[in-house]
């Protein structure tokens, strides 16, 4: 384990579980990952690498088994999803940024959209609060017991639709600049090339300061020449202490950056350790064909 | 040959019927009516149409979700089944006074011909959906856009951006079929020229303005379909 490493729990995967009709993906694949590790995932194609990292933020919704993050089972059904997501990261081979946005309106409108949403549902609540202010003293009049269970103050608002706007500017301006492309704030994703699209989709994901990132072959869909600007990128993250897992084919940059390294093949992580290990040592027969194979 | 040598007499009485008897304050009601009818009808079936193709692209998990699929699907089997002037006649005479509405006659028009296109434009609307890229939703969902909010927001524009083209196409078809509103009793270009042919009973001619009328107006839309578009395709140019 890296300097960055610590021991809180960030996902605590139980017993995976993932099927596509009839076709068992994930055969149950249980693993804690920590705050600041970074994770490689390698193994062989129709694996279940990527459904894996999908199931994460439950992109694919798991058939069984158990995600823990912040606090709650994400797994299940019943929690609200969009909420958890904000704070796990996911970067896609295809990039996936938004054509009829500007790159400065990719990276501001998930944080601009959902502050909004919130400051007004906040708003909707304290007005609710306000106009049954009276209906709620009287309760507590009647209701002696419980007076205190009628005590409901409004929240102060701290903040408005203009500042959540001026700060996400801000912060989208700051990791443009970080990437070097604070010039390309108002062109459309159509004009870039693909490595400067991947590293944007990167900062989108960065904008709203999450807990986690996933990666899905990230450098898969590049050139050649651009990979390693993608890499440097997120190399700077995994200093920096971002928590990550990271699905690749890029042996030599898993082995340089990651803490572990899953190997998952057949729908389970059939062997893992330090990359030292598990490329100088690995026991799994069908790691061993498999490293035979792409190194 | 007496036919083409009687036109500019024709064109005479037309023009004086035209000119100085009204004619031109009856064809200008009607082309008013004409052009509100078509372009509500086109506002409101665009709502329609974009409410319905949305609901249909909804994972059907939830039974309430189904539910409404199904009641889309009927609407749309409904609308597409019979023709607009049975839709019409059967709003005007039927259904509207059934429920005690009693609505001028433009209005009933003006919200039969949006129902009505809202059927079709729901069939081009999801067409439009489905050619997004898929990443777009992901990427939406993936920073906890909620399905409705990446939809609004990223996919409908895009999904109409695509199909413009199609868009303007149902506004032409729309324009022309309003030209059967006469059959309830709503005054457009088309009741505009029979009145003044049947003001010398002299048809030759008022015909032939009305068609030219409908041409132009057709090539008046297709030159602004065109504007539009070269405006929506700002983000696909290579050059900012
Ligand atoms: N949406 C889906 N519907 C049906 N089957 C799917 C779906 N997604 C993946 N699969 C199947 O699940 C299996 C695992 O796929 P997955 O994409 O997770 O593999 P992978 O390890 O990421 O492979 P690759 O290295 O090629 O990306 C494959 O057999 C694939 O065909
Ligand atoms: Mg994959």
């Amino acid at each position: 384990m890296t300097a960055s490493t610590t021991n809180n729990p960030v996902l605590e995967i139980k017993n995976l579980q993932k099927n596509f009709g009839k076709l068992q993906v994930l055969k149950g694949i249980t693993e804690t990952i920590y705050e600041g590790e970074k994770i490689a995932v390698i193994g062989p194609s129709g694996g279940g690498k990527s459904t894996f990292l999908r199931c994460l933020n439950c992109m694919e919704d798991p058939n069984g088994g158990s995600i823990m993050f912040e606090g709650e089972d994400i797994a299940d059904m019943h929690v609200d999803i969009n909420q958890h997501r904000e704070h796990i990261g996911m970067v896609f081979q295809s990039f996936n940024l938004f054509n009829n946005k500007t790159v400065l309106q990719n990276i501001m409108l998930a944080p601009v959209h959902l502050g909004c949403a919130k400051l007004k549902k906040q708003k909707r609540k304290n007005a609710m609060i306000r106009i049954s202010a009276p209906f709620r003293s009287i309760l507590k009049a009647i209701d002696k017991k419980h007076a205190q269970k009628y005590d409901r103050q409004p929240v102060e608002l701290t903040t408005t639709p203009q500042q959540i706007k001026a700060e996400a500017e801000k912060t989208a301006m700051r990791l443009l600049q970080r990437i070097g492309l604070e010039e390309k704030a108002n062109v459309y994703p159509s004009t870039l090339s693909g490595g400067q699209k991947q590293r944007i989709a990167i900062i989108r994901a960065l904008a709203m300061n999450p807990k986690v990132m996933l990666f899905d072959e990230p450098t898969s869909a590049l050139d050649p020449e651009m990979v390693g600007e993608v890499l440097d990128l997120i190399r700077q993250l995994g200093e920096e202490g971002m928590t990550m897992i990271i699905v690749t084919h890029e042996m030599g940059f898993a082995r340089e950056i990651a803490d572990r390294i899953f190997f998952i093949s057949d729908g389970i992580i059939s062997e893992q350790g330090t990359p030292e290990e598990f490329f100088e040592h690995p026991k799994n027969p069908r790691t061993v064909e498999f490293l035979s194979k792409v190194l | 040959m007496e036919f083409f040598t009687s036109l500019p007499k024709k064109w005479a009485v037309f023009y004086n019927t035209f000119a100085n008897k009204n004619g031109y304050k009856e064809f200008l009601s009607g082309l008013k009516n004409t052009v509100i009818i078509a372009v509500l009808g086109l506002f409101i079936g665009i709502i329609i149409g974009t409410i319905i193709a949305a609901v249909k692209v909804i994972p059907p998990y939830k039974r309430l979700i189904r539910f409404a699929q199904r009641i889309g699907d009927v609407y749309v089997a409904f609308f597409r089944g019979t023709p607009i002037v049975v839709q019409l006649l059967l709003g005007y005479y039927v259904l509207f006074p059934a429920f005690g509405i009693n609505l001028p006659i433009l209005n009933v028009c003006v919200i039969i011909f949006g129902l009505n296109s809202g059927a079709y434009i729901s069939e081009i609307m999801r067409g439009g959906i489905n050619s997004v890229d898929p990443g777009q939703m992901e990427a939406g969902r993936a920073l906890g856009l909620s399905f409705f909010s990446t939809m609004m927001l990223i996919v409908i524009p895009q999904a109409i951006k695509n199909i413009l083209p199609t868009l303007g196409n149902e506004f032409i078809t729309l324009i022309k079929e309003t030209s059967v509103v006469g059959y309830v009793g709503a005054t457009d270009v088309c009741v505009a020229f029979r009145y003044i042919g049947t003001n010398n009973y002299e048809f030759i001619v008022p015909y032939l303005v009305m068609a030219l009328i409908y041409i132009v107006i057709v090539l008046f839309i297709t030159m602004g379909i065109r504007i539009m578009e070269r405006r929506m395709g700002r983000s696909d140019r290579v050059h900012n």
